[in-house]
């Protein structure tokens, strides 16, 4: 029996080491898939390789800003002016966003939507990887100790990363969002089909759970849908770049990740999320007829009888599409689009179509329009009437918007 | 192409210092673990730490130093993802033993020898670690031929260089 093991001995030494580490693998398997049973090993591993990683890019930091701020500053001027200019230009968009961004808060509040903020981040540094395609993760260089925690979300200004998978005192490993364990819950911006992204074992980004009888273009982004209760609602995922049949009964959705996961360096983790009820300014009961006269001095004390029809919001909060605005009312003059916005009524843009006289099917909803339309008032002031095919559900308004939605008589 | 038969006596057996057999795998998984920061598609053509496990395997000449050093630069490489820990590790400790035991009847020396035999290991641990991926883990995992013998190409061709200046470090035994 000896000089049996003796002349096998590296085969047997093989055969156990390969016994112990299959040993190993099924205990890992079948307690479960969660890497929490092998965590203080990793975090030997992780204590080990992490000081040189993050020494390296400590050293590669310092030298590249040394060059760029005091040595290389060819080109800033111009970069300089170039800046500002988009600066001007990105000031006059957020001009018209907060527009939209306060209708859009309007309407929530109507609805009693909760809205999730961001409400605190950690900037982080990538400062390694696992080295290996099976596993498609990046070391960055906070921790516990930075207030990172489990399942956090990981971002960046372009879109989602990933997120939180294992977090050790001063490092944490994040898990992106084209490994093929993880998964995000999304929704397509136009089509607001919704469906979970999934990464490949080649490292691409699918989008699976949608059904192949839907229509599903490329170049539409898509956005995530906040039901993994990871990542926030409305975060950038990525663009769809090709469609095509998948198995069973869904599209095969390949999506071009918003954010270069090659590429990473800095990325910020959402530490805070709060929740909240959405609320709007809060401008006190105005009437419509009022605020008209404030901004629009033009329009006669009088104005001609409308037909009795035209722009009433019937009861129940459903607005005629086909609602006229009189010819004679000038859009908006010398208002702003933030008065617009603030008072309540909609901006010439968003429901009386740039002054055309007429509420188009497809423009923005008027839900201030639903709330100025005072049935003491609505049908016999002319400006009222701006509504556009906004359907509310009577049920989620607030009684007092219900209340101004009665019949007038 | 040289590869010559020998007997065993023939055969120079190595050995590294202790700062070196400790040093260069840790430098290799760190290197592994660090430069797909800069280059993305580093992680997925080469793998450092399969390049210097079958150096050290054929170096010593000892299949069990050959095995052991596979199975600690695999579950040490195990260790750095989020997969369960042993699938790297395997792989790993079967080309170690399969290095050093190649190394005990054949030259190694020679570039094209360890081109050719760098190739070879890189299918077999290829070939062990989809086997315990997929059979024992259930991993989702495709084998792309072409990207594979890309990889195989590369990892054979970096090995070379590799153990070049690798030579510099061991002694004789």
């Amino acid at each position: 029996m000896e000089s049996v093991l003796g002349r096998y001995r590296n085969l047997v030494i093989l055969m156990g080491v390969l016994f112990l580490q299959v040993l190993g693998l099924a205990v890992q398997v079948k307690r479960s898939s969660d890497t929490e049973n092998t965590r203080l090993i990793r975090v030997w591993a992780v204590d080990v390789i992490t000081p040189f990683e993050r020494v390296l890019i400590w050293a590669q930091d310092s030298t590249g800003n040394l060059w760029h701020n005091y040595v290389y500053l060819r080109g800033v001027r111009a970069e300089n002016r170039q800046l500002k200019d988009q600066i001007e230009q990105l000031r006059l968009e957020q001009v018209r966003l907060n527009e939209d961004a306060v209708q859009a808060h309007r309407l929530q509040a109507l609805l009693a939507f909760k809205e999730q903020y961001i409400s605190k981040t950690v900037a982080a540094q990538v400062i390694g990887s696992s080295g290996s395609d099976s596993s498609r993760m990046v070391y960055i260089d906070r921790g516990e100790n930075g207030g990172v925690k489990r399942d956090m979300a990981v971002i960046t200004a372009d879109g989602i990363v990933g997120k939180v998978l294992q977090v050790f005192p001063s490092v944490s490993q994040v898990l992106l969002i084209n490994d093929q364990t993880s998964g995000v819950g999304t929704i397509l911006e136009k089509s607001r089909l919704q469906g979970f992204l999934k990464g490949t074992a080649t490292g691409e980004v699918v989008l699976e759970g949608v059904m192949s009888d839907e229509q599903v273009a490329p170049g539409e982004r898509v956005l995530t849908s906040g039901g993994d209760q990871i990542f926030p609602k409305g975060l950038p995922v990525g663009t769809v770049t090709k469609v095509g049949p998948g198995k069973d009964l869904f599209l095969n959705i390949q999506i071009k990740p918003a954010v270069n996961l090659g590429k990473l360096e800095e990325v910020l983790v959402v530490v805070e999320r709060q929740e909240r009820q959405a609320q709007t300014a809060d401008v006190g009961r105005v009437r419509a007829a009022d605020i008209l006269a404030q901004r629009l001095p033009s329009v006669p004390d009088k104005p001609p009888s409308v037909p009795k029809s035209a722009g009433v919001v019937p009861a129940g909060g459903v607005a005629t599409p086909n609602a006229v605005v009189p010819k004679t009312a000038p859009a908006n003059p010398g208002g702003t689009p933030g008065q617009a916005a603030k008072t309540g009524i909609p901006s010439p843009g968003a429901a009386s179509n740039g002054g055309s006289g007429s509420a188009q099917p497809g423009s923005k909803p008027a839900s201030a329009t639903v709330k100025q339309s005072k049935p003491s008032t609505a049908p016999s002031e002319p400006g009222t009437a701006q509504v556009g095919p906004t359907k509310l559900d009577p049920a989620k308004v607030d009684p007092a918007q219900a209340n101004s939605q009665d019949s007038p008589h | 192409m040289p590869i010559t038969y020998t007997s065993g006596e023939q055969l120079e057996v190595y050995r590294f210092s202790l700062p070196v057999t400790v040093g260069v795998p840790l430098l290799a998984l760190f290197l592994q673990a660090f430069l797909p920061r800069h280059f993305p598609g580093f992680a997925v053509y080469l793998d450092l730490p399969l390049l210097v496990t079958i150096y050290f395997a054929m170096a010593r000449r000892n299949p069990i130093s050959g095995l052991l050093t596979g199975a600690f630069i695999g579950l040490f490489q195990d260790m750095l993802g989020h997969n369960l820990l042993g699938i790297y590790g395997i792989a790993k400790t079967v080309v170690g033993y399969l290095a050093s035991s190649l190394g005990v009847k054949l030259d190694v020396e020679n570039a094209g020898a360890r081109f050719l035999l760098t190739l070879g290991f890189y299918f077999i641990h290829s070939a062990v670690w989809f086997t315990v991926a997929k059979g024992m883990v259930s991993l989702t995992q495709n084998w792309s031929w072409s990207r594979g013998l890309l990889a195989g190409l590369a990892n054979a061709f970096l090995g070379v260089i590799l153990y070049f200046f690798l030579d510099k470090f061991k002694q004789r035994a």
